[in-house]
């Protein structure tokens, strides 16, 4: 049978899905490689993981050649966060209404 | 679950609680452009406060991880300034192989210690360990295929051989089958993990190799996915709910999109993904230069006299705008024309470019103003109204046999409705055929002339144009 902890950790998990189909059906098209983007960056959370494996005393990755591969796993969780946000900010720094009076545009609805 | 635990939560819980909060803040702030760029810093202080606290537990490494993360950091940011906006696919590509490889590598690595440490496995960290590895790594070799055939390092062509199914079928039941043998405890379970993982990389590799470059917004999308649910899954591994949390998010919208872009095509995502489109059809007559066509073909000059006598031009970018670089040209048509008082709207088929929202974002590099930009089913009824439909690289999706001919590979398809426009302008840089090589029946309608050559250079002779009358 699951064991409460895996059950409580499930229970996370398909709330959260929810939430997420939830918000992202509210994204507009336009903003739609942004988001890909923006959700990019944030699957970045590996890195959390990543330190955690890489970094505490029983790391598997010891060693010189265990450091190595510690140390690439780190860089990619590492290049994914930083590049990610850097992106979309510059992505959504772009992102321009018409110039004087800016309107609401219409869309969102679906 | 008789006893109430009482136990003191551990602060760094609460710092990962408020992440997943600010995960989720931030992609609600995306709902609008205007608070868009508060969301991405919502989420990047969550970001910031998740890694912050993780820093605070018991790390010893501090070299490996301050050198891996500065170096990471420093790439990562260079890269992401530098990049061009038409490389913006294929850079969203790689930020997402570096996710699933990362996911990958932080499963095997705890695995790695239970196995060190002589702990027992248990089932649900043999599942999900193997499970994260295994779309890590799947998403990490996918990517890097994208990325390739985005970067045109390798052909944008589905590759395809006899046998191709059947080679990944019984890849993933090798996979299946050690992922079972895994969480079974049949020892050596860390080989069986090892060959899980190895297979996943084969697959990834194999699996968009037959996948063609005008399906990429659904690649791109699924492997988003992919590496959410990596993510996630490494969150059951670890018990780590902020993990769990942002990796549901990303699968979430990831799986959203990638459903969004097949309705876009009106094709299944199984079509999508096995179904080789875009192929070369062995005989099909290719039909090079004008073969068969009866099409007008005009000047930059008649072009510029056509739109600015105009009362109103949809432009309908594609592919081929984004390949030419286009977009400021575009916006300075644009500005000439609607100072001539033209109005300029822009049509946006979802799956025009090679991601989602590619279009959107290479107008707005451009300065165009975003509520400038209409969607499929906002825009179709105002063609009818329309003096100029000026198509600039695109080709499917205005297509009118997705529309009529019932035995044309994308019928059904929806497609902006250009034919409908009182005079259709195409700019193009041959008669060679679309994506899909298929013909395209608007070519031939008397209403359409066509202006050959490479979209930028085009839409310049006709700015100069537009300028001189």
């Amino acid at each position: 049978m699951i064991s409460a902890h895996l059950l409580a950790e499930l229970t996370v998990f398909i709330l959260a899905v929810f939430v997420g189909f939830e918000v992202i059906s509210k994204v507009p098209t336009t903003l739609h490689t942004p988001l890909m983007s923006a959700t990019n960056a944030i699957h970045g959370i590996v890195l959390v993981g990543a330190i955690l494996v890489a970094g505490t005393a029983d790391t598997p990755y010891a060693g010189i050649g265990g450091s190595v591969v510690g140390f690439f796993l780190v860089l990619l969780a590492s290049l994914n966060v930083f590049g990610g946000y850097t992106v979309t900010e510059r992505m959504l720094e772009m992102f321009r209404p018409k110039k004087p009076a800016p309107k609401l545009p219409a869309e969102g609805g679906r | 679950m008789s006893t109430v635990d009482t136990a003191l939560a551990n602060p760094v819980d609460i710092a990962y609680l408020v992440t997943g909060v600010l995960f989720i803040l931030g992609l609600r702030y995306l709902s609008s452009p205007k608070t868009a760029v508060l969301g991405n810093r919502l989420s990047a202080i969550g970001m910031l406060i998740a890694v912050v606290a993780t820093l605070t537990q018991g790390i010893v490494n501090w070299i490996v991880i301050a050198a891996a993360l500065i170096v990471g950091a420093v790439i990562g940011i260079v890269s992401a300034r530098q990049v061009k906006m038409t490389a913006m696919p294929q850079m969203v590509a790689a930020f997402n192989g570096a996710g699933g490889g990362a996911a990958a590598l932080v499963a095997a690595g705890e695995l790695l210690k239970y196995v060190n440490s002589g702990t027992a496995i248990t089932y649900d960290v043999a599942f999900t360990s193997v499970l994260s590895a295994v779309i890590g790594a799947l998403s990490f070799a996918g990517s890097i295929v994208a990325f390739l055939k985005l970067q045109e390092l390798m052909t944008g062509r589905p590759i395809t051989y006899p046998g191709q199914q059947v080679v990944n079928g019984l890849i993933l039941l090798v996979i299946l089958v050690s992922w079972g043998l895994v969480v079974a405890g049949v020892q050596p379970v860390l080989e069986w993990f090892w060959i899980a993982l190895g297979c996943a990389l084969v697959l990834g590799v194999l699996f968009v190799l037959p996948i063609g470059g005008a399906d990429m917004p659904v690649v791109i999308s699924l492997l988003n996915s992919f590496t959410g649910l990596a993510a996630a899954s490494t969150g059951f591994v670890l018990g780590n709910n902020v993990l769990i949390i942002s990796g549901a998010l990303v699968g979430a919208s990831g799986t959203l999109l990638t459903v969004l872009m097949g309705k876009a095509m009106n094709r299944s995502i199984t079509n999508v993904l096995f179904g080789a489109f875009g192929a070369v059809k062995p005989g099909g007559a290719a039909a090079g230069a004008t073969g068969g066509h009866n099409v007008r073909s005009v000047s930059a000059d008649d072009v510029a006299a056509m739109l600015a006598y105009a009362n109103e031009v949809i432009v309908v970018p594609g592919y081929g705008m984004a390949v030419a670089q286009a977009q400021h040209s575009i916006r300075e048509l644009a500005d000439q024309l609607e100072k001539k008082g033209v109005e300029v709207k822009y049509a946006i088929h979802p799956v025009a470019g090679r991601m989602p929202g590619h279009m959107n974002v290479l107008l707005a590099e451009a300065n165009v103003p975003y509520d400038s930009l209409y969607d499929m089913d906002d825009i179709n009824p105002e063609f009818e109204r329309a003096d100029v439909a000026l198509v600039v690289g695109a080709n499917d999706v205005t297509n009118p046999a997705a529309r009529e001919d019932k035995n044309s590979p994308i019928y059904g398809m929806p497609i902006l409705n250009v034919d409908k426009a009182n005079n259709v302008v195409v700019l193009k840089r041959s008669m060679a055929s679309g994506f899909a090589g298929i013909d395209n029946p608007l070519y031939d309608d008397p209403k359409t002339v066509m202006l050959f050559g490479d979209a930028k250079k085009s839409i310049d002779g006709v700015v100069a144009g537009v300028k001189a009358l």
